[in-house]
């Protein structure tokens, strides 16, 4: 990317491994490049190694092996209280015994800030989470939702070079949870700072990210912006765990530049994008989004998109669309995003058939 | 059902369902009872009753009379300025007469002596010499002859003051105060002042034992709440250990320790450190160390459950925030045990408080706590109305500090929040 070129390097992971019990590395390899300014995402299923690589980052773990940069100073073995970064947990840890004001004022008096600054400090602090009026009251008389935002005040007010935000939302409800992803994104945007922001829900990720790591098994499987992770997923594991996907498992028959002809286990052939193929006779899956598939009356290709026979099992009405769940090729849970008003029109039982573009499948790594 | 008949439905039920809910309530009430009813009663008889009858025995004064029952009532009217009228001799000679007779002067004796000393000898004579009722008239003069302490108007101040029903007298003892001649309330003499110095002597030790259970409990509760769980119950089995053995073995055991031939000074003078042996028992430090040994627990377990309730996010989230571990430990961590330091050192000083054991077996004659008076009193002078006078004003000092603990506490609830 281009921009990388230009914007400084804030954060830098470099070859860390990190095991707790001397067998099992919970982070195998390591290397990332966090730039300053950046909202950046660890997306992942638990035990993928994202919190513990936060962890890392903020001083509670010490890496096993490898180095971390901060502003290009090592920091591996400086304690968590003197590297300057902002911290907001999943469960808040506001402390129980202050105040509002006295938790978002807590980081600035132990940085001896004088009396008149810190005041001025936190009043704009609580301004800017709208909760001035609450400055009195004690963590445990808010909601989640309050409390959450005092957390991200209490970690923005002394002007961290850097926050870090672990799953922070999580024990949130849906609604308050999607409001405050658009709060945090706010927040970086007109504040200017960096974001590592920790999160299992690829939905969260996608909604708040400049880019987003998606881990699994230790490993950083891919690095990159929201859209290119999400039409471009470098491997099974990425297409599956970032946004709804169809596989559909195969054989590599021949291969041409950019594209593979598939032989699907079940029967038929389908054209589709070489990703992360080895080459013919390798066995494969085929990743197909579900609104990337049409369903069609007929077999007969024109535009030489691929058509593959279908029986609807059901379909899912979900209010502002409706998903048709297919057997297709042996995979009796094939999702195919249907138009508003599409879904009463098919039965359960019919045969149908359905439609989608080589550039819209990808071949990637064998599930 | 539309909106608008279920408001109505509710308004026509209004009634009914407030008196069901209650009855509802009401069996719930009722088996709540039901389940605590045993323990009420036990409690009831085995610690209101106790407590009330050791209330009622501190001012209780009925001994005087019961045995003297015409000179009380003669003395009702005396002004106490000089010795009383004819009326009250005879009176008393009478009642002497019929006290002898029935065998209880020794009652009447016994407490009329506590309020001054040779009293007992006054009365006894006066019944033994008194062979027959006095002429009418003559009564003053045969008393002060047989005994001319009846001629001295502060023998019949003491009377009129233990002529009950009931007396302060118990009280002010306990706190070393006597009512002199005309009533008024002063210091009792330096030798029979004790009491205020045996209070205050039982608040130094148990102050001192509290101190020292905090000091000694605090790391090791804190040690307990962050081991992993494994070595945490190993570690709670060895606080709780003394709990399995008997008080008196776990005190005998100090004996064995330090006394003068004991191991520690035969360890020492094995060593070389010491040539005496250092008098470690029977003196103010063996009380301290026996009572800390065997009130160590009850200072770790309230101390533990609040450092338990603490989570390690509070401790992240401070260095986070750029506190040193020293820095958060005393403005975030510490603060947060306060209501289990408060709670344990109140159970630990209310219970050092009532010590009788511990003290009478390591402590010498100057390190007894007000428990030893209270026995001592109770099981061999038999002075009932002292020993429940002193176990009074234990009750109270008792009560006030747990009504303070209590509005401390509460005051902490309001400044507690959510634990995560």
């Amino acid at each position: 990317m281009e921009a990388g070129l230009v914007t400084p390097i804030l954060v830098r992971f470099s070859g860390i491994q990190k095991t707790y019990d001397g067998e099992h590395l919970v982070v195998k390899h390591l290397d990332l490049d966090i730039k300053k300014g950046e909202f950046i995402t660890l997306l992942g299923p638990s035990g993928s190694g994202k919190t513990t690589t936060l962890m890392m980052l903020a001083g509670f773990e010490v890496p096993t092996q490898g180095e971390i940069y901060l502003a290009d100073r090592p920091i591996k073995n400086m304690p968590p209280h003197k590297r300057d970064i902002g911290m907001v947990f999943q469960n808040y840890a506001l402390f129980p015994h202050l105040t509002i004001e006295e938790n978002v004022a807590f980081p600035l008096s132990v940085r001896k800030t004088s009396k008149a600054e810190t005041q001025e400090r936190v009043k704009a602090a609580l301004r800017m989470i709208k909760m001035e009026t609450l400055a009195q009251r004690r963590p445990g008389q808010l909601s989640g939702g309050q409390q959450q935002r005092v957390a991200l005040a209490r970690a923005l007010v002394f002007n961290p070079q850097l926050v870090l935000m672990d799953e922070p939302l999580g024990a949130l409800d849906k609604r308050l949870r999607e409001q405050m992803q658009l709060e945090i994104k706010q927040l970086h945007e007109t504040m200017g700072i960096t974001v590592v922001y920790v999160t299992h829900d690829q939905s969260e990720a996608l909604t708040m990210s400049d880019r987003i790591a998606v881990f699994n098994d230790g490993i950083v499987q891919q690095i990159d912006r929201p859209d290119a992770l999400y039409e471009r997923p470098v491997n099974s594991f990425v297409a599956n765990f970032v946004g709804e996907n169809n596989v559909l498992s195969g054989t590599v028959e021949t291969t041409d530049k950019d594209y593979c002809r598939v032989l699907l286990a079940a029967g038929g052939t389908v054209m589709a994008r070489a990703v992360n193929v080895s080459g013919a006779g390798a066995a494969t899956s085929l990743s197909v989004r579900p609104e990337r598939v049409a369903i069609v009356p007929d077999g007969a290709s024109s535009d030489g998109a691929n058509r593959l026979p279908a029986k609807v099992q059901n379909t899912i009405y979900l209010g502002d669309h409706a998903l048709a769940v297919l057997d297709v090729a042996g995979n009796t849970e094939f999702m195919v995003k249907l138009q508003p008003g599409a879904h009463d029109r098919l039965r359960s039982g019919e045969s149908v058939f359905i439609s989608f573009r080589p550039e819209d499948c990808l071949a990637l790594d064998p599930v | 059902m539309t909106a608008a008949s279920l408001t109505g439905a509710d308004v026509k039920t209004n009634v009914s369902l407030k008196r069901r809910l209650k009855r509802a309530e009401r069996a719930r009430q009722i088996k709540a009872l039901a389940l605590v009813l045993p323990l009420l009663l036990f409690l009831l008889f085995t610690f209101a009753g106790p407590i009330a009858g050791m209330l009622w025995h501190a001012v209780d004064d009925h001994e005087v009379r019961q045995v003297l029952p015409q000179t009380v009532a003669a003395l009702a009217g005396w002004d106490g300025k000089d010795v009383p009228d004819e009326k009250a001799y005879a009176a008393l000679a009478s009642d002497i007469q019929a006290a002898r007779a029935a065998g209880t002067i020794a009652i009447a004796a016994k407490r009329l002596n506590y309020a001054q000393n040779g009293f007992r000898t006054i009365l006894t004579s006066t019944a033994r010499n008194l062979k027959a009722m006095p002429e009418p008239g003559t009564a003053r003069e045969t008393l002060g002859k047989i005994n001319p302490a009846w001629r001295d108007r502060a023998t019949w101040t003491t009377i009129r003051d233990a002529s009950g029903p009931v007396t302060s007298f118990y009280l002010l003892g306990a706190l070393d105060l006597v009512r002199n001649a005309d009533g008024a309330i002063v210091a009792a003499p330096p030798d029979q002042a004790i009491y205020r110095d045996v209070f205050g002597r039982t608040f130094l030790i148990s102050l001192g034992v509290t101190v020292l259970c905090l000091v000694l409990g605090f790391p090791v509760a804190y040690l307990l709440a962050t081991l992993p769980p494994g070595r945490s119950n190993l570690l709670m089995i060895f606080v709780l250990l003394p709990f399995w053995t008997s008080l008196l073995v776990r005190t005998c055991a100090w004996i064995v320790l330090l006394q003068s031939k004991g191991v520690v000074n035969d360890s020492l003078h094995w060593l070389g450190i010491i040539d005496e042996p250092l008098r470690l028992i029977y003196n103010r430090f063996g009380v301290c160390v026996a009572m800390t040994h065997v009130l160590l627990p009850f200072m770790i377990l309230p101390l533990y459950s609040s450092m338990k309730a603490i989570s390690p996010a509070y401790m992240r989230a401070a260095a986070s925030l750029g506190a040193s571990p020293i820095t958060a430990f005393l403005r975030i961590y510490m603060p947060q045990t306060l209501p289990g330091i408060g709670a344990g050192s109140l159970l630990v000083f209310i219970l050092a408080l009532g010590y009788y054991i511990t003290p009478a077996l390591v402590g010498g004659a100057a390190d007894q706590m007000i428990s030893y008076f209270i026995a001592l009193y109770t099981t061999e002078t038999a002075n009932w109305g002292l020993a429940s006078a002193l176990g009074a004003v234990l009750l109270l000092a008792t009560v006030l500090l747990a009504l303070v603990y209590g509005k401390l506490v509460q005051g902490q609830q309001v400044t507690g929040g959510m634990k995560n």
